[in-house]
């Protein structure tokens, strides 16, 4: 039987983290810190397999994403496989390594979306961010060519102190170019973000000017009844509730890391938890059996102030990698919660921001040498 | 603007056995919709007009009655929502 067992629903989310292969070296990248060790990828038949088994149990929503997902040169079959099982499938890309040929390709092999990832607004802070001197024209080539091909067009820009003062500027550039929807998703504090916090998390005067000026243009759009929709992803560290992260531990998500880790987000890598695999088991086993995806379903394994707190049904206590990361204990209520005792972690952290002073070149950028180097560390 | 809606660019109506129910798959996103909702936009090809959907509708549910009122309110609210357009 493939439906919900023990009130635990089916995975109607499948993110597929092709490879951590990328030619960018941005400083906020998901990818774990020791990526670099990490070289091992599943086959075609391998991810095809995944795609079936994953179907099965009634996942709808299919990520490919990475890394860079186009260095997978089995992409398009990968695509059509999926297309041919019922997935809507998004390819989330860089737009590194893409072509009008590929984009007409992967269309024709069924693919539903593309998402095009942007530094910023201009070319010279958006290829400082990317670590990469053609790659803002390369985005504008291939956003244009994804929008003239039919596909339905998300730009995605990830936020920080460095470019959150251009988002007029960003927005009127989606406009531009024609997009549907827009993220404006700030840095979350994982991976490589989390290394470079401080260098990139704004300050609380930033984010609500970044706040307004989002306002703004969403009114503007509405009041021309414009059909482009602005997703702002503000920062949780000005919260004094929890974000209820990834809609509850095993819940709807389900991550498949290049070499075949299943996760319940693309960032539970960090946690000291065994995560089971999909060579070793199937697929089923992993999301309703496996010790990895049930250790933090249900609210059993919560401890105060969670364990009494009546909105534990809402937001699942928060994220366990923050509680991971800031306490040293993922158990523990995530620090963004007014009630948890470690919360003194993130006004410290609003408190930095306000006096920052990290320079762009002085961040980490995601490259092979730093994680080696981090990690050897 | 036509009288006859279709589906917006990008967005895909199919059944999920796992769901039972109609869902509208969209860029990273999906809504799951309800009995009515999803026999609505199942008449919903980008050929057949607002006038002949509610027959369509009528002929399927004759136990239901006048069917405009409710098919009217949805179509409106699935053009507000984006997920349908009249070309």
């Amino acid at each position: 039987m493939n439906g919900a067992q023990d009130g635990v629903g089916p995975p109607l989310w499948l993110l597929a983290e092709l490879t951590y292969r990328c030619p960018l070296q941005c400083p906020y990248c998901s990818n774990p810190l020791d990526y670099a060790d990490q070289d091992r990828e599943l086959s075609t038949e391998q991810w095809l397999d995944v795609l079936r088994q994953g179907r099965a149990m009634g996942a709808a929503q299919l990520g490919f994403s990475g890394g860079e997902p186009l260095v997978r040169t089995d992409l398009p079959e990968l695509i059509a496989g999926a297309r041919e099982l019922g997935y809507y499938t998004n390819l989330i890309t860089s737009g590194l390594g893409l072509t009008e040929a590929k984009v007409q390709a992967f269309a024709d092999a069924g693919l539903d979306h593309i998402q095009v990832s942007f530094q910023a607004s201009d070319p010279e802070l958006n290829n400082a961010v990317a670590g990469s001197r053609k790659a803002f024209d390369q985005k504008l080539a291939m956003a244009r060519a994804v929008k003239d091909a039919g596909y339905p067009m998300v730009l995605n820009f990830v936020i920080h102190r460095h470019n959150i003062h251009q988002m007029a500027d960003i927005l009127a550039l989606c406009e531009n170019l024609g997009a549907d929807y827009v993220e404006l998703a700030t840095c979350q504090y994982y991976g490589w973000a989390f290394a470079n916090r401080e260098g990139l998390m704004p300050s609380k005067a930033q984010l609500v000017e970044a706040e307004a000026t989002v306002n703004r243009y969403r009114s503007d759009l509405l009041s021309r009844e414009h059909p482009m929709k602005v997703i702002f992803v503000t920062p949780d560290y000005y919260e004094e509730r929890p974000k209820a992260c990834m809609n509850g531990w095993g819940s709807l998500f389900l991550t498949v890391a290049p070499d075949g880790t299943a996760l319940p987000c693309h960032s539970a890598r960090l946690l000291p938890i065994d995560f089971p695999n999909v060579t070793e088991q199937s697929l089923e086993d992993i999301w309703y059996r496996s010790p990895g995806f049930n250790h933090y379903r249900g609210d059993q394994w919560m401890p105060e102030p969670c364990r009494s707190c009546d909105e534990k049904g809402k937001d699942f206590g928060g994220c366990r990698c923050q509680a991971y990361l800031l306490t040293g204990n993922a158990d523990n209520a995530d620090p963004v919660c007014g009630k948890s005792p470690h919360h003194d972690r993130i006004l410290a952290a609003r408190t930095a921001a306000d006096h920052a002073t990290t320079g762009l070149e002085e961040l980490i950028f995601r490259n092979a040498r730093n994680s080696r180097v981090i990690c050897r560390s | 603007m036509s009288n006859i809606p279709r589906l917006r660019r990008g967005f895909r109506f199919q059944w999920e056995p796992a769901q039972q129910s109609h869902v509208l798959l969209y860029p990273e996103g999906m809504v799951r919709l309800n009995g009515s909702a999803g026999a609505i936009l199942a008449e919903v090809n980008g050929a057949r007009s607002r006038a002949e959907i509610i027959e369509s509708l009528e002929r399927q549910f004759p136990e239901a009655g006048s069917l405009a009122g409710d098919v009217d309110e949805f179509l409106t609210e699935a053009t507000r929502q984006h997920w349908i357009e009249w070309p």
